[in-house]
């Protein structure tokens, strides 16, 4: 147990840590969208700024502080100001009850790598995403702009209704595990199946679950295909349509960190967690499981990238029935069935 | 670890919580009314929270402040704010609510004095592990009567908003 002031300075220290951590994995996820879809459709991507092109986010970060705000008038000023603060507050927070390996020792005392352990990771997660709605809605109204209210009223709407098949998708995965602790859920997931299968969820039989997490996650962070509410051959740029500068830098902030915690839960509920196969000295055996999540996480977002650069873009009306017709009665029958399978193995 | 500054965060809480509760009636623009509303739903959780009830918390902020708020934001979008902001916002059932209000109040007071004896000092909280398990249990064990009949409640709402809404079935 740390006494208060120990456990304070802790977590000062860990939230400064994931927080550099994160945005620098944001700025290079974009770099890293703009190289990989650049090279999908024959061009090179970013390469002036630095050696590949790596230095690109931060000139692209100081472009966005230098750039001029502008308000544009018959805007509603406070929420229009609130709504980006609202969209990437939310998008970070939730980065707070992800775990990233197992608890390391330092100076003889536990110390978990997650800032805060809570026995109800899941649901904080779950309710975190579910607020960051607001941001968006608030920015499409706040605009008084016809494309950004569209914009906001369609995210609203998709994000409403593809909540539900997310968090069912994600039920499989609780009773599998019993816990709504995302670090005993990952506990849960370690060892073999005959020796080489590792015992991830998607390999028990969650595949579908993963599947339904995979299509609602897309939608829930409004990427390509599911990218309506942004859709810029209808809506200009949707709900950030009257945005400029560091307060359109905020939401486009707020959906790349989405997209990592997206991976991050994807990572920790499906694909294992931090294990993976352990080898070599002590020291190497401390990092490995970082890796290992960070690996996982990389080939998650990579896939993002992926669809991006592959699929087109749903019609409104295909979205919402994929969402109602497909994605929730399948989820449903997967709930049934792997509540019928481990009550039968109980 | 031990809670720390217990009386800080509930004091804390209550006033975010009052607060709200009253912008949502004294705030002309439906947009901000909502938002208030949802500060008050937020505080409402972090009371739960401190109640050694993190689901109740969890699912408080899940459906009330993330599913049904963002529904009710998503008609005052579409309703012309600008003619109801005109609108006086107090009509004569002023006096009306204000009795009601003062009633409520005597009588959660009158309860708050008689009851004195009746609870205990400090109720066991239950174990903040066990939390969700004991609400499963409850849920599908003593009170699955009650359970099934809300669900049935809500079912029966569905059905009803569908055969309302849609012409031809």
């Amino acid at each position: 147990m740390l006494s208060i002031q120990t456990f304070l300075i802790v977590a000062v220290i860990k939230t400064l840590i994931a927080l550099v951590v994160l945005l620098t994995a944001v700025a290079y996820t974009v770099w890293l969208e703009r190289k990989v879809v650049g090279h999908m459709q024959n061009r090179w991507g970013p390469t002036r700024v630095g050696p590949f092109g790596l230095l690109q986010p931060l000139a692209d970060g100081l472009k966005f502080i230098l750039k001029e705000d502008l308000t544009p008038p018959h805007v509603n000023k406070p929420l229009y100001i609130a709504a980006p603060i609202i969209a990437m507050v939310f998008a970070i927070t939730s980065i707070a009850v992800i775990p990233f390996g197992n608890p390391i020792t330092v100076f003889g005392k536990q110390i978990p790598l997650q800032i805060a352990d809570v026995n109800i990771g899941l649901l904080i997660i779950l309710g975190i995403t579910s607020m960051g709605v607001y941001g968006v809605a608030l920015a499409g109204w706040s605009s008084n702009n016809k494309y950004s209210l569209l914009g906001g009223l369609r995210a609203s709407a998709q994000m409403v209704s593809y909540e539900i098949s997310l968090g069912l998708s994600l039920i499989g995965v609780l009773i599998l595990a019993g816990s709504f602790s995302l670090k005993d859920i990952v506990d849960a997931q370690s060892g073999v199946f005959w020796g080489f299968i590792p015992k991830w969820n998607i390999f028990q039989g969650q595949i579908i679950a993963f599947f339904i997490y995979l299509c609602s996650a897309y939608a829930e962070t409004n990427r390509i295909p599911f990218d309506l509410p942004e859709a810029e051959t209808e809506l200009v740029a949707g709900y950030h349509t009257e945005y400029s500068s560091m307060k359109f830098a905020m939401f486009f902030i707020s959906e790349y960190a989405n997209m990592m915690t997206v991976a991050c839960l994807a990572t920790i509920l499906f694909l294992g967690g931090w294990h993976g196969p352990m080898f070599g000295p002590a020291l190497l055996q401390a990092v490995l499981p970082l890796v290992w999540f960070g690996l996982k996480v990389f080939c998650f977002l990579f896939l993002y990238i992926w669809v991006r650069g592959t699929l087109p873009r749903f019609r409104y009306d295909q979205l919402m029935a994929f969402g109602w017709k497909f994605l929730l009665p399948l989820a449903i029958a997967n709930l049934v069935i792997t509540a019928l399978v481990v009550a039968w193995t109980a | 670890m031990n809670p720390v500054a217990t009386p800080f965060f509930f004091y804390l809480l209550s006033t975010l919580a009052i607060l709200g509760g009253v912008m949502v009636i004294v705030r002309r623009n439906a947009v901000h009314s909502a938002i208030a509303l949802i500060v008050t739903l937020l505080s409402v959780a972090g009371l739960y929270l401190m109640l050694y009830a993190p689901f109740v918390a969890g699912v408080q902020i899940i459906v009330y402040a993330g599913g049904i708020m963002v529904l009710f934001l998503f008609v005052i979008m579409l309703v012309n704010i600008d003619r109801s902001m005109k609108e006086r916002a107090f009509n004569k059932q002023w006096w009306i609510a204000i009795a009601a209000a003062v009633a409520l109040g005597a009588l959660f007071v009158s309860v708050f004095v008689k009851s004195k004896g009746l609870f205990p000092e400090r109720g066991l909280p239950l174990a903040e592990e066990s939390n969700t398990q004991q609400i499963g249990l409850y849920l599908y064990g003593n009170y699955m009567f009650a359970f099934e009949i809300a669900s049935l409640l809500l079912l029966v709402a569905i059905i009803g908003a569908v055969v309302m809404a849609k012409k031809r079935i």
